[in-house]
């Protein structure tokens, strides 16, 4: 297949179709309608079910009970209306049945603006829907990626009867590059065991999230936690950039690590020894890496488009073994490569601490402008 | 001694489609009617084995437990869009909801709004006893003006708590919406009528005619504070009044239909 200049939502949209999505349920809402409208058009051609919903509660419903049959089914949104459908998630978790769903990440809180950002991480990756679950979260960088984590997200959710989600900035889903869409696959023909389906004369199956029994609760968050591990163990995934001699790393995800791979090369020219981690499994995150990096290296610096969320899971894995700093801009600023030299040359000058919090060194700094 | 053989011929048995398990329900609640009613039906029609259905939060929580079908248990008010993402990847199949009051017509009126309006092939057991059951009778959408709940002390004042929802009369003001009536389980008359129109919601479903419910007027003896009987009475004297029995929506075609 050759290369196309292609948008990052319809991207998606067209790669969840070619790896066999059997349904999408959505609404739309801004800067993810695209892969909504795409859908709107392939699906019925295709005669795949394709629903508008009445509303984000709606539509992660519509996806709740189509996963219930075990179809390979998909919803996408934006922050606002991913907070809507964290009620569904929950729900979703608590009956362990696989589904997918793309967060197009706007400016908030509250209604915010439509511009990227990154401010859902800890929504995302920390919980959102209330009791104990876990979900894989993929973070992309550039379109051609979005569209290859696309074909694993439904593979990892069938794999491990979990919810995925990919997280894309909104740049990402608004942005046109040219990227490769693999090929039309065949819908699956396999019906997992649990689910429903009509019992046809055989054994009812029952799908809920409800156990009144506490202790018959324990075992279940038991088997989410247990499982939760081996997804940790196998499916961490991360691209490193210069990390092989460098001094100073920067952690960034999304659209913050790819300005900051910028940034990284602009410093490189100049002769510093930094290197870029750029998570791509924001949950499983990638705790050895960075453990093994800690070891090596003399400070971190962390790059996000939110006020340092990711920075708590980082330094969670350093443990104040090295410095490490933060820079972050929020509510839908993107910031620009020059921006991120500058930390870089910053963290390099030093001097540099493990006393305090990089988030409040950040804040101090950022009072001239914002302040 | 001659021994005769007497005749026999069973007149009442446990439908296929129901299981023998005591349900969880309080004595003179109807839900265990209207469960049979549906059990019956799918019976009848052939349908047990072809049918999926989605529990709702409510007294009917565990509903799932007493059908030999197929179930999803849904969130709060979410069930008619769960049962839209099965039906819209599984059309063969039978879908139907089952939902009280308080999930139907407050938390989940913009699900089931959607669902009718989008003529979504689903159809709807509508529980109305005026009161959340299983919290512990708080005032309903329901709750009908004056009625004492543990949320509406001195009774319901519509100038501050607003007004009863007449559901049935709402949806069937919704092109999506082919059948739509209200039933009552009161009596034995009644609930030979609910039996009809569950039968005709199913067969609407079937021939694919358009979104289905059937309001069925429904007892809470323990939360209303009445004996089973005084909530029979109850149901006839006050609620029947504001909620009318009735067909609300009839499309032409299902007009036609033969059941």
């Amino acid at each position: 297949m050759a290369k196309e200049l292609i948008k990052g939502n319809t991207a998606v949209a067209e790669a969840a179709l070619r790896a066999g999505l059997e349904a999408y349920f959505g609404y739309p809402i801004t800067p993810q309608t695209e892969l909504l409208e795409h859908l709107s058009g392939r699906m019925p051609e295709l005669g795949r079910p394709f629903v508008q919903a009445e509303s984000e509660l709606g539509a992660i419903n519509m996806v709740y009970g189509a996963a219930c049959t075990g179809k390979r089914v998909m919803t996408s949104s934006s922050s606002p209306g991913v907070s809507l459908m964290m009620e569904g998630l929950s729900y979703i978790a608590g009956t362990e049945v696989p589904a997918v769903f793309v967060d197009v990440v706007r400016g908030g809180p509250g209604l915010g603006n439509i511009a990227p950002a990154q401010g859902d991480y800890n929504q995302i990756v920390h919980g959102g829907g209330h009791g104990d679950y876990h979900v894989i979260v993929l973070a992309p960088a550039s379109v051609q990626e979005a569209v290859d984590l696309t074909g694993l997200a439904f593979d990892l959710a069938e794999e491990y009867r979990a919810i995925v989600c990919i997280m894309l900035d909104g740049s990402l889903g608004q942005m046109m590059e040219p990227a490769e869409i693999p090929p039309m696959q065949p819908l699956k023909t396999e019906i997992p065991d649990w689910a429903v389906r009509g019992t046809n004369g055989g054994e009812k199956r029952v799908l809920t999230s409800i156990n009144l029994d506490p202790p018959a609760q324990e075992k279940m968050n038991y088997r989410l936690m247990t499982r939760w591990q081996t997804i940790e163990a196998n499916e961490v995934r991360y691209k490193g950039y210069y990390l092989d001699d460098a001094d100073f790393v920067v952690v960034g995800f999304g659209t913050a690590g790819r300005i900051s791979l910028s940034a990284v090369r602009a410093a490189r020219e100049k002769g510093i020894k930094v290197g870029l981690l750029r998570p791509i499994t924001l949950a499983p995150f990638p705790k050895e890496i960075l453990d093994e990096l800690t070891g090596k290296v003399e400070g971190f610096l962390v790059v996000e488009m939110n006020a340092g969320q990711m920075l708590e899971d980082v330094r969670l894995e350093v443990r104040g073994r090295v410095p490490v700093e933060f820079f972050g801009r929020m509510g839908g600023v993107v910031p620009f490569p020059d921006e991120v030299l500058a930390e870089i040359e910053r963290l390099v000058e030093g001097p540099l601490t493990t006393d305090g919090h990089p988030r409040d060194r950040w804040l101090a700094r950022m009072a001239d402008t914002l302040g | 001694m001659v021994m005769t053989e007497i005749p026999t011929k069973v007149i009442y048995e446990r439908p296929e489609a129901f299981d023998p398990r005591v349900t969880h329900y309080c004595p003179g609640c109807t839900h265990g009617v209207a469960h049979r009613l549906v059990a019956e039906v799918l019976g009848e029609m052939g349908e047990i084995g072809n049918t999926i259905g989605v529990a709702s939060v409510g007294c009917s929580v565990f509903s799932y437990n007493y059908f030999n079908i197929d179930f999803v248990e849904a969130a709060h008010g979410r069930a008619p869009a769960m049962a839209t993402g099965i039906k819209r990847v599984l059309p063969e199949r039978m879908v139907f909801t089952y939902q009280g009051d308080g999930d139907l017509a407050s938390i989940g009126m913009g699900e089931i709004v959607g669902a009718a309006s989008r003529g979504e092939l689903l159809t709807v057991i509508f529980i109305n006893n005026a009161t959340y059951g299983m919290t512990g009778g708080q005032m309903a959408p329901t709750t009908l003006p004056g009625q004492v709940t543990s949320s509406s002390p001195t009774g319901r004042d519509v100038s501050r708590q607003g007004h009863p929802i007449q559901t049935a009369e709402l949806l069937s003001t919704l092109a999506g919406s082919a059948y739509v009536v209200r039933r009552s389980l009161h009596n034995a008359r009644e609930v030979r009528r609910a039996k009809k129109a569950i039968r005709t919601a199913f067969e609407v479903q079937k021939h694919g005619l358009g979104f289905s419910l059937v309001e069925l007027l429904s007892t809470c003896p323990t939360n209303w504070g009445m004996s089973p009987v005084e909530a029979r009475d109850w149901v006839e004297e006050r609620m029947l009044t504001y909620y009318p029995l009735g067909d609300y929506k009839v499309s032409p075609s299902v007009a036609e239909l033969k059941v």
